[in-house]
């Protein structure tokens, strides 16, 4: 039975119709056609489709649209709705956080349910709050340096702005 | 080099804010037209004969299913032999295996009628080990099933093994290893129909590494001309390999579906599915006998390379190629013997994995060597830095290492920035003396590969790829080729080395996702090759699209032909007269004069340059890359839990275009070479993977990601563009023997096979065997 749900995304009141136990990765993906957050693999182990709900990041492949009646969700759209990035986003794919970009939605959103908490944290704090995204592609480290550039705690590698000749 | 503006610079990636913003669209992501989707139905049994199959259960009337009758007389995945069927007709040969497909409007109404189908199977004996395989196949009336083979002779060995002061042998064991990009497979089909109703070509959009496999395997299948087919690449979330011939299956189970059907039809594989039935990196097992001399040198080496190939052929036969032709490491020695087999098994299908099969060789040399330092009582750097490779040695197929060799270099660098020799010998001490206190144990371990960039042999001679550059009517150049980006950052590094090539700014270039429609075969994105391969063709058609547009600009300035010349953007010529205009004005009175300019490169082989695949004589590879890694580990005595905390990479890849995706190159690699050496193990049961989802195939986590310092040493070739060479699968290869290594040190276990788990390294502890 489609029940209607209301909830906050991305700084916007959203309503949609939907069975009580579709996953919100569904519902962002198919019904609203936000598909920024991906299915990896369905069941909270890679969190590729993490947004945040009130705040803390979760899996939203294995959140019921039911479970977010009412609360502030956001995905990695909501970050920058204006379309200019977050200093998040530009360090990140400046300093070679990105490959494949599979991850990319997921990870960013959990670095930032971890910066709200801890705006300049230690290369453990990150191992420890992130560890449930993973990424193939890196090997975290130019993960782990893209925090570190954007809170200070180490210079820019990246050097877009000298030659990207636009 | 000194004109480089672009390249060496760590510019922002292309498609770089796509991605962090969510705007990059995936297959699954793409905007749905209405489209049907597609599902297969597959064996549960390793080995089979398939007696029937009954779809008569499925009721659904906007269902089709379709079984091997459907697929024509071209029933195989066209690649290197054609025993690789589609969908499986009489037999079944792995778990997983497709042996019907579904189609239907939604994919609950798909997978619903897949349940449905009932198959009626009589089963056989399987083959499930390189045990299972090396007693005898049923399949060929008990004798060896052979995918493929390779002889490798240099020197005499027998007179080697003769003068040899000790002689010392091992055993090392590999197994598989599942790619995991965080994206699974999945493609869409559009076909068309002509004017009668007919069948007439299928537009195939997916994550992919390579458009032509696809386009080659597609026309094949359905037997049409080129030009019906059209394969575009979407933005590929990871490959590592894995993405490099399985596309072709499910691209073939998607237009099949798209011609009963007459729809779009999309197919997207959950984690599950991608895992059982894709390909994995090939289990290996390697015997080494080694001669040498009391002080080290090298002076015969024995090896044996066996490979499990899985079902079929698919690529066994060049991943055994390359991994034979790595088999004696980055080392000189002068009589060297390789055998090279690959064998059948039940299993599914063992295919490309970065590194395509030198991973699993070097492992065991690497061993070997450590074994073979123990027993001279060497440390494991001195009788590396003995016999590393030096300009002017000849490999085991006789190559004489003209340029750009590194080892030595290499070695001493990852010596320097890591006080290597000390460490190692403290830690040993520091064991020696330990009491039963539960303290962590520390570990160090070197290793020292290389690798071969490019196709191996005479591949590039076959493949004679092609590059083209286009300046259109608004003054961008367009960069034309299949070379695909599915992380490595192609596009922005095909950008620089384009923008150096023609003398104009980065902004003037723009790099195109390939789509055989409209870009030529600049062959596979595999191999190490895109850079240097691939991107050796870009420079050359730049140099060509720069001298033809200095010549226009000369005959319009009214100067001699040769006297000017384009940099950063402008033409100017200093004599006869002084003279400059912008490239804008230029080449914008070039498309008006002559309409867009094209200028193209093909592969070109070295001149004095020749391999013999029959003898395996000649030169293997143009050019290699070199690695050391050094890894630093703590080792729980009671739970043998290993912790990496601290590894040093040095790599030569020649001149670096981009330092930072070349880092991440490295990095990200040597996570996954680390992982395979103490995390990812596939676990199986009467041919099935008991692992088959990422809750129990583990891959590294941030918590498993030690802090890295990763060291670019740039000795560049002459024939790369610039100097580079190939990057891609190098950090795959020195990983998992140097945490080995590391882990002997802290512990005293010296384990031959990996993954080196908790549990085999107790069971070692208690045995006392490796």
């Amino acid at each position: 039975m489609s029940a209607i749900f209301r909830f906050e995304l991305n700084g916007r009141p959203a309503e949609v119709s939907a069975e009580p136990m579709a996953r919100v990765l569904d519902v962002l993906r198919r019904d609203l056609g936000l598909t920024g957050s991906k299915e990896g693999c369905g069941e909270g182990e890679c969190g590729a489709c993490t947004v945040m709900v009130n705040g803390a990041a979760v899996c939203a492949c294995l959140v019921p649209v039911f479970q977010v009646e009412g609360a502030r969700t956001t995905t990695i759209e909501g970050l920058a709705p204006s379309g200019e990035l977050t200093e998040l986003q530009r360090v990140f794919a400046i300093e070679g956080g990105a490959q494949c970009g599979a991850c990319t939605p997921g990870m960013i959103m959990t670095i930032r349910a971890l910066l709200d908490r801890h705006p300049k944290p230690t290369r453990d704090q990150v191992r420890e709050h992130v560890s449930g995204t993973l990424c193939r592609c890196t090997g975290y480290e130019r993960i782990f340096r893209a925090v570190e550039v954007l809170t200070g705690q180490r210079e820019a590698e990246g050097a877009p702005a000298k030659v990207h000749g636009k | 080099m000194g004109n480089l503006k672009a390249v060496g610079q760590s510019i922002l990636r292309p498609d770089g804010f796509a991605k962090v913003t969510g705007a990059a669209r995936y297959v699954d992501d793409l905007p749905e037209e209405e489209c049907f989707h597609g599902a297969a139905v597959r064996s549960p049994h390793p080995s089979a004969l398939i007696r029937a199959i009954d779809s008569s259960g499925v009721k659904d009337a906007e269902v089709r299913v379709l079984t091997a009758r459907d697929v024509g007389p071209r029933n195989s995945v066209h690649l290197i032999q054609d025993d690789w069927p589609v969908l499986a007709d009489t037999r079944v040969n792995h778990v997983g295996e497709p042996v019907a497909l579904v189609v239907a409007p939604t994919l609950a109404r798909a997978q619903a009628a897949v349940r449905l189908v009932v198959v009626t199977y009589e089963t056989e004996k399987a083959v499930l080990s390189l045990d299972d395989a090396l007693a005898g196949d049923p399949r060929t009336g008990g004798g060896l099933n052979l995918l493929a083979k390779c002889d490798i002779a240099h020197g005499d060995v027998d007179s080697g093994f003769a003068g040899a002061d000790v002689i010392i042998e091992g055993q090392y064991e590999t197994g598989h290893q599942e790619h995991a990009y965080i994206e699974p497979h999945g493609i869409v089909a559009r076909p068309s129909f002509d004017p009668g109703g007919r069948f007439s070509g299928v537009d195939v959009v997916g994550s992919l590494q390579c458009p032509y496999y696809v386009h080659k395997a597609l026309t094949y299948l359905f037997d049409l001309p080129d030009d019906a087919v059209r394969v575009r690449q979407s933005v590929t979330g990871g490959g590592f390999g894995g993405k490099e011939d399985y596309p072709d299956m499910i691209a073939a189970h998607a237009a099949l579906l798209a011609r009963a059907s007459g729809r779009t039809v999309k197919i997207i594989y959950d984690r599950h599915e991608d895992i059982i039935c894709t390909t994995k990196r090939h289990p290996s097992r390697v015997r080494h006998r080694t001669g040498v001399k009391r002080d080290g040198t090298l002076v015969a080496m024995d090896i044996d390379v066996l490979l499990d190939g899985g079902a079929y052929v698919t690529l066994s036969p060049v991943v055994l190629s390359r991994a034979a032709l790595h088999a004696a490491g980055a080392y000189s020695c002068p009589n060297v013997r390789i055998r090279g087999r690959a064998l059948a098994t039940n299993t599914a299908p063992n295919g490309a994995f970065r590194g395509f099969g030198a991973p699993q060789s070097l492992f065991a040399i690497e061993r070997q060597m450590d074994k073979v330092a123990a027993a001279l009582g060497l440390d494991p750097f001195t009788l590396r830095e003995r016999n590393a490779y030096r300009e002017g040695d000849q490999t085991p197929t006789g190559q004489v290492l003209k340029e750009s060799v590194s080892a030595r270099a290499v070695l001493q660098r990852a010596q320097d920035a890591t006080g290597f020799k000390a460490r190692f010998a403290a830690n040993a001490g520091a064991r020696r003396a330990a009491k039963d206190d539960g303290k962590p144990r520390r570990g160090i371990g070197l290793s020292l590969f290389w690798h071969g960039s490019g196709f191996t042999g005479n591949g590039e001679r076959r493949m004679m790829s092609k590059g083209a550059l286009r300046l259109r009517g608004d003054l961008k150049i367009d960069v034309l080729s299949s070379s695909t980006d599915f992380g490595q950052g192609t596009e922005g590094i095909f950008r620089q080395i384009v923008a150096d090539a023609c003398g104009v700014a980065l902004g003037d270039v723009v790099v195109h996702t390939p789509d055989t429609a409209a870009v030529p075969n600049s062959g596979p994105t595999v191999a190490s090759r895109t850079v240097m391969v691939v991107g050796g063709l870009l420079g050359r058609a730049g140099a060509k699209l720069r001298a033809e547009l200095c010549d226009f600009a000369a005959s319009r300035l009214g100067l001699d032909r040769g006297s000017v010349e384009l940099r950063d953007g402008v033409f100017s010529s200093k004599s006869p007269k002084e003279a400059t205009a912008p490239f804008s004005v230029i080449a914008s009175a070039y498309v008006t004069a002559h309409g867009p300019l094209v200028t193209e490169a093909q592969f070109e082989p070295t001149p004095d340059s020749t391999f013999d695949e029959a003898t395996y004589r000649g030169d293997a590879y143009a050019a290699y890359g070199w690695g050391a890694n050094v890894v630093e580990i703590e080792v729980d005595p009671d739970t043998f839990q290993t912790r990496i905390t601290k590894l040093t990479t040095v790599s030569d890849v020649g001149h670096v275009v981009h330092p930072v995706m070349c880092a991440g190159q490295v990095e990200g690699g040597t996570l996954q070479a680390l992982a395979w050496g103490y995390l990812e193990e596939i676990q199986m049961k009467n041919g099935h993977y008991l692992n088959d989802r990422l809750q129990t195939y583990l891959i590294p986590t941030m918590a498993d990601a030690p802090d890295m310092e990763t060291i670019l040493l740039e000795n560049p070739t002459v024939h790369g563009p610039f100097g580079a060479k190939g990057v891609g699968e190098l950090p795959m290869d020195g990983g998992a023997p140097a945490l080995l290594q590391a882990i002997e040190n802290a512990t005293g276990i010296s384990l031959a096979a990996i993954p080196a788990t908790p549990e085999r390294l107790f069971k070692a502890a208690r045995t006392g065997k490796s």
